[in-house]
């Protein structure tokens, strides 16, 4: 052993390490589900930033004379019942939801990962308290914490997206509790504290980094309810205020029209919840097989 | 067994008290003083006094949370603002209607979906455990309400098979009562089933991955015996944990759901309640969701403990 | 057994040139690259190498009972007389019922959580054609003859109500319950306290006295193998390199592999003072790898260039033994790896005190109920001492480790202190250089290296809270350090899972180390590695002692590592020290009649066979120690009721040398003398 070990297999680590990331970005390009889920998200983003041009009309224009028009070459999508293009509607219906549903997914995710970490990583007294509190959030609907919270202070975009991020930090809380109680068991937590170290770089620099991966899946996941929920809300009617062109909203005001065989105001923008829904819930599933190889 | 017990129940009482001081507060400490929430910005602000005093919301905030749990306990939840009748009244009319729109759904989707699941992970990474778990994320993720529009649409619209109504005369015999809850028990029904199948799918994998499985086929049992007496009720234990814990997304569920199809339920009550910022009937709404959802945990895990012998058994020996 | 021994003329099981790939993205990956061999009639046939060499993979592909991913590219696989890859799964099923059996590693998972045991093992016995009114019986017969007490009770338990040891003994039960032909063991003791360890493979002996049953027999470890096989197979990358009688292949090994690997164990009385142990260079080709020549060519010290180039056959060497190499005549002058020789080390300077221990005791809480895993250690350590600490599962030897870092808290009244001075009993009280002059080396490098930091991340950031040095000092000093422990500076920015064992290892060794310590607790820092792995490191940590005359706390369950790496010995049980002495004293008799049992549990190399005391039963459980002495339910020597009233003091009987036990040292030394045994036996 007068030699120094070497690393016959690789040239250097760095380069490992980069190797790693390409291989796994194969893998990504490979996964059906990701690539579909990835292009229709882009392409309602796209929508969103770009909808001026795209749509044909004012969303916000009635036209009386013409409500109720079944699809045509003019009003590819028909008109509501306010005589307002579907189409364009639902083009700039696409703008509120996608910037609410990432921001409340980050707050719930940034605020339940260190709830997470923190009950996961003090056991004892902190961790009672804190998850006595998070089982009982648990214990209602995130639907039903938001009707809650917004009966008493009013609907508003902003107030939505705090109320379902306070929705979703408990359940991610959990998720993260748990990997960070068997992160905690590993050693390497333990010979951090051999030499002394404070329990903040322990939970971010050591544990977190570890922890990661069930975090990312976890977003994903919750972007997908976070539209459901959004939606689902605009719907009920306390989610963003008419006379926006949002999906949910929409239907829940031309939703009578069904009756009448009326599909079309409804149909579409519910078509397009769901192909929103589909496609971040496929992402999501798709990153998770990514990365659990 | 009994130890495990307990502590399971008392860990439910616990929550619920924190539970019913979360609600508590939510409806009370936010900013802005009740009466004026419910009167609106241009009230006489003597109206508004008049209001709060009779809602006894000028109190000190631990006197008020004291009257309201006390009155929970004895079973007086105080009366409605917006219907004038007593909130348990409503409430138990509410839940009644609901179980019976739950049991629906519940009928339907836990055999299908356990089925789903079995049958996906014994396929495993071929076609039709592709289309089931696929197909039950895609289901799993839509809202309700758009389900609906494309049931509605589908089943009583174009194809007339199911009725839109859930409207049906109350000395009308169990099976058309059945029947015409079914269209809406069916948005819950495909919420549900994609969560569901894939529990049981990652469940049965586990167990068909593990060694007592590998030990039960170099034993040289058939198959079928392997799968039926060594994966199966090993895999099904943590399905029987998300079941339960399903039931608090079917009452979310079933807000929007009794909204759109006009069901007097509980989810309907308490979109109402919440319309017409009716505080008490919130208040004891929502704390009826929490109860029914720690009791159905609750009963998850004492059937769990049962099947499992390492709980069943701790503490005999 | 008439059945058997009129099939006689047919081999149990006749693999020839196995190929078996695995597919991992998207390519076929070599596993198994052509290995022939053959296992009679009742003859027990072990098949050894370090972890990779495929010997489990042989195993599995022998029940033809292989991963999805898995594929036999080409071979045969003949057993008792019929070829297994032209069998559908009817006939597949129908010999795994009846002609062959297996036997696993992990004892807890191979049963079904939720099934009774009986149930299972009664089960066994209806795949195997017994009628359903009679398996019962057979089964209680069954569990008696693997030796388990209350049978009756046993058949209406859980697994996880049993000990590990009774857990194997049920799989061994319902292995045996079809008769079979041949019975597969993948590794069945690996993981089993040793004296439970030696009482399983003495049982498996005498079963296979007793139904003639062919064995396979999986292990990593050559003691075990040289105690319970007839013939051996040494594999290497998926290629045999040597095969013989087991007795002449251990003692007249004909390849360089098997040679290095023999040299790498230390043995019985091989100690530091002696010499470094040997090691094997390099790295085996990876599965999958293109491999031209010799398998074993890179790591070869007497390779040539035909070595390269033409791969040796299995050419015979002897009397059924046979080497894969182009120099068999020469394999056992196969040159030392390790040239540095290292000198003596440094001799403890007695008088003064690293560490002292007094009156250390710890109270634990397990679900509910406490139990005490360390009932009064007092001890001493002197400058450059490596203390030895062996003991099983439960003796409270990690607690004891951990106590002396300070983790977690030893009950009031236990007293630790360093170089005379009191330490704070939680690393959080302690003063810097208190907390830099005491640190560990983990056992399992993946579990205490953060496996998102870059080794220089790793030991910076030792460095930075141990030493206080920072920027350009510090990334020197990380240098230095990787360099001290003879890590390449080039795997500085490399993540532990692009490391091997050996090399993560190194690194935990060199985060220990950053703070220059006075003492290093070992705990078990090399069993999870492969043996010539093992010796390497071994031979760090005795350098480093000896390059800075620091202390060890040395814990193993291995006694040929302790004893090699210690200068005294601890002997634990029950979170009491039963023995204490000079490593060579502790391994000499008169000892403790508890080390003595481990001792001659543990599976050595060295002597064929010899009259052996045995232990029975397991470990008592903490919770509820037996009353005096606690060894008593299980001593082989108690001699009467005051080992049941009173316990004994650990009490000075030579020089140095302590014992904790109720006979007098001499009649110890006149039990435990050879010929006394040979009369007793």
């Amino acid at each position: 052993m007068s030699a120094v070990i070497s690393f016959p297999r690789l040239e250097t680590a760095a380069s490992a390490r980069r190797q790693a990331w390409t291989e796994r970005l194969r893998l990504a390009l490979r996964t059906p589900s990701l690539l579909v889920g990835a292009a229709v998200v882009l392409f309602w983003i796209l929508c969103a930033i770009f909808a001026a041009k795209i749509a044909p009309y004012d969303p916000l224009q009635p036209d009386i004379l013409h409500k109720l028009l079944p699809p045509s070459a003019a009003h590819r999508f028909g008109t509501d019942g306010l005589g307002r293009d579907v189409l364009s509607r639902v083009i700039f219906g696409s703008r509120g939801i996608l910037v609410a549903a990432p921001l409340a997914t980050l707050l719930g995710t940034v605020g339940g990962t260190a709830i997470g970490l923190v009950a996961g990583y003090f056991r004892g007294l902190v961790e009672e308290v804190l998850m006595r509190i998070t089982d009982a959030f648990l214990a209602l609907p995130t639907i039903v914490t938001a009707l809650l919270v917004l009966a008493a202070v009013g609907g508003s975009t902003t107030t939505v997206i705090l109320v379902i991020g306070l929705g979703f930090a408990p359940i991610i809380a959990r998720t993260v509790r748990a990997a960070v109680l068997s992160e905690a068991q590993l050693e390497y937590v333990e010979a951090a504290k051999l030499r002394q170290e404070r329990a903040p770089y322990v939970m971010f620099v050591e544990i977190l980094p570890n922890v990661m991966g069930p975090v990312l899946v976890e977003f994903t996941v919750r972007l997908g309810y976070a539209v459901f929920a959004i939606a689902t809300l605009s719907f009920l009617g306390f989610g963003i205020p008419p006379p926006a062109p949002d999906w949910g909203l929409t239907i829940a005001e031309q939703y009578t029209y069904l009756i009448a065989n009326l599909w079309w105001p409804v149909l579409f923008p519910a078509l397009a919840i769901a192909s929103v829904v589909i496609a971040v819930n496929l992402f999501a599933d798709g990153l998770s097989q990514v990365l659990e190889r | 067994m009994l130890r495990f017990l307990l502590r399971r129940v008392a860990l439910a009482l616990v929550t619920l008290w924190v539970l019913s001081v979360i609600i508590f507060l939510a409806s009370h400490a936010l900013p802005g003083d009740v009466g004026r929430r419910i009167l609106g910005p241009f009230a006489d602000p003597r109206a508004v006094a008049t209001l709060d005093h009779s809602l006894g919301v000028d109190r000190p905030l631990l006197v008020q949370y004291l009257t309201w749990i006390g009155g929970f306990v004895h079973g007086d939840l105080g009366m409605s603002l917006s219907f004038h009748v007593p909130v348990s009244q409503l409430l138990l009319r509410g839940l009644g209607n609901s179980v019976k729109l739950a049991a629906v759904a519940f009928v339907i989707v836990v055999p299908l979906s356990i089925f789903g699941g079995i049958v996906a992970a014994l396929r495993r990474g071929r076609l039709l455990d592709r289309i089931i778990t696929v197909g039950g994320l895609s289901a799993t993720a839509m809202p309700e309400f758009v389900t609906s529009i494309v049931l509605i649409l589908v089943l009583s619209i174009s194809l007339k098979v199911l009725p839109i109504s859930v409207q049906v005369p109350p000395d009308a015999d169990p099976l058309t009562q059945i029947y015409h809850l079914i269209l809406p028990s069916l948005p819950l029904v495909l919420v549900l089933f994609g969560y569901i199948a894939r529990i049981t799918r990652a469940g049965m994998i586990e167990a068909l991955e593990s060694d007592y499985t590998r030990t039960a086929v170099l034993k040289g049992l058939p198959w079928r015996t392997v799968v039926i007496r060594h994966v199966l009720r090993n895999a099904l234990m943590p399905t029987i944990a998300v079941v339960a814990t399903q039931t608090g997304y079917l009452i979310g569920g079933l807000v929007v759901i009794e909204t759109m199809f006009n069901y007097q339920g509980i989810g309907q009550l308490l979109f109402t309640a919440v319309s017409q910022k009716d505080f008490p009937l919130i208040q004891a709404g929502v704390m009826t969701v929490g109860i029914v959802y720690l009791g159905a945990t609750l009963l998850a895990d004492i059937s769990y403990s049962l099947l499992n012998p390492r709980i069943r058994l701790a503490g005999r020996e | 057994m008439s059945e058997k021994l009129g099939a006689a003329q047919t081999p149990a099981l006749q693999v020839t040139d196995l190929k078996l790939s695995y597919r991992v993205r998207g390519r076929d990956r070599e596993a198994i690259r052509g290995v022939t061999f053959t296992i009679n009639r009742g003859e027990s046939y072990g098949l050894v190498g370090e972890s990779g060499c495929g010997k489990s993979t042989v195993a599995y592909a022998a029940m033809r009972y292989l991963p999805s991913n898995g594929k036999i590219t080409s071979g045969t696989i003949v057993l008792d007389g019929r070829d297994m890859l032209a069998m559908d799964g009817d006939e597949l099923r129908q010999l795994r019922a009846k002609a062959v059996s297996m036997v696993y590693q992990n004892p807890g998972t191979a049963l079904n959580p939720t099934i009774r045991v009986g149930d299972q093992l009664v089960e066994s016995f209806v795949t195997a054609g017994v009628h359903r009114h009679e398996a019962g019986e057979r089964a209680l017969a069954m569990l008696r003859q693997v030796q388990i007490s209350d049978p009756t009770g046993v058949m209406s338990r859980y697994a996880h109500q049993l000990s590990g040891g009774m857990q194997q003994r049920v799989v061994i039960a319902m292995a045996l319950a079809s008769d079979p032909t041949l019975l597969i063991l993948d590794e069945p003791t690996t993981g089993l306290d040793a004296t439970v360890e030696a009482e399983v493979l003495d049982l498996i002996r005498n079963l296979r006295a007793t139904f003639g049953t062919s064995v396979l027999f999986i292990s990593h470890n050559l003691g075990v193998i040289a105690r319970m096989c007839d013939r051996v197979g040494v594999l290497y990358a998926g290629r045999m390199v040597e095969e013989g009688p087991a007795w002449e292949l251990l003692t007249n090994p004909r390849h360089p592999y098997t040679v290095g690997l023999l040299r790498c164990i230390p043995r019985w009385g091989l100690s530091k003072e002696l010499g470094a142990l040997d090691t094997i260079p390099g790295f085996p080709p990876g599965i999958g790898a293109a491999v031209k020549g010799c398998v074993f060519a890179d790591r070869c010290g007497l390779v040539q260039d035909i070595c390269r180039t033409k791969e040796p056959g299995l050419d015979p060497v002897g009397e059924g033994h046979a080497s894969r190499c182009h120099f068999s005549d020469i394999a056992q002058t196969l040159p030392s790896a390790e040239r540095d020789m290292v000198p003596r080390p440094p001799v403890p300077e007695t008088g003064r005190s690293a560490l002292s221990i007094h009156n250390l005791r710890r109270t634990m809480r397990q679900q509910g109920s406490s139990f005490q895993a360390l009932a009064g250690i007092d001890l001493e350590i002197a400058p450059g001492e490596v203390f030895g600490l062996v003991g099983e599962s439960g003796s409270g030897k990690t607690t004891l480790a951990r106590s002396v870092v300070g983790l977690g808290a030893p009950d009031a009244g236990s007293e630790i202190s360093l170089e005379g001075k009191p330490l704070p009993a939680k690393v959080g009280q302690r003063s810097r250089d208190q907390v830099r002059a005491i640190q560990i080396v983990f056992q399992n490098p993946d579990a205490s290296l953060n496996r998102r930091h870059a080794v220089r991340q790793i030991l910076g950031r030792a460095l930075t809270k141990l030493t206080g040095v920072h920027g350009e000092q510090r990334a020197r000093r990380v240098v230095e350090l990787s360099e001290s422990v003879r890590l390449d500076a080039a795997l500085l920015d490399a993540l532990p899972r692009q490391l091997s064992g050996g090399l993560k290892q190194r690194v935990g060794i060199a985060r220990a180390f950053a703070g220059e310590p006075h003492l290093v607790i070992c705990d078990e820092p090399t069993s999870a590695l492969d043996v010539s792995v093992q010796a390497a490191i071994l031979n760090l940590l005795v350098r480093l002692q000896r390059d800075r005359n620091l202390s060890y706390i040395f814990i193993s369950h291995d006694l040929g590592v302790v004893r090699y790496i210690s200068d005294r010995i601890g002997v634990l049980y029950l979170g009491r020290l039963m023995e204490v002495g000079p490593a060579d004293v502790v391994f000499r008799a008169p000892h403790h009649p508890y080390t003595e049992a481990l001792l001659s549990a543990a599976p050595s190399l060295e002597v064929r066979e010899e009259h052996r005391i045995r232990l029975s039963g397991d470990v008592p459980s903490a919770a509820k120690p037996p009353s005096g002495c606690v060894f008593h339910t299980r001593c082989p020597r108690k001699t009467g009721a005051i080992c049941e009233q009173e316990q004994p003091p650990l009490a000075e009987e030579e020089p140095g040398h302590f014992i904790r036990c109720h006979i007098p040292i001499e009649e110890l030394r006149r039990l435990q003398k050879p010929e006394a045994a040979k009369e007793a036996g």
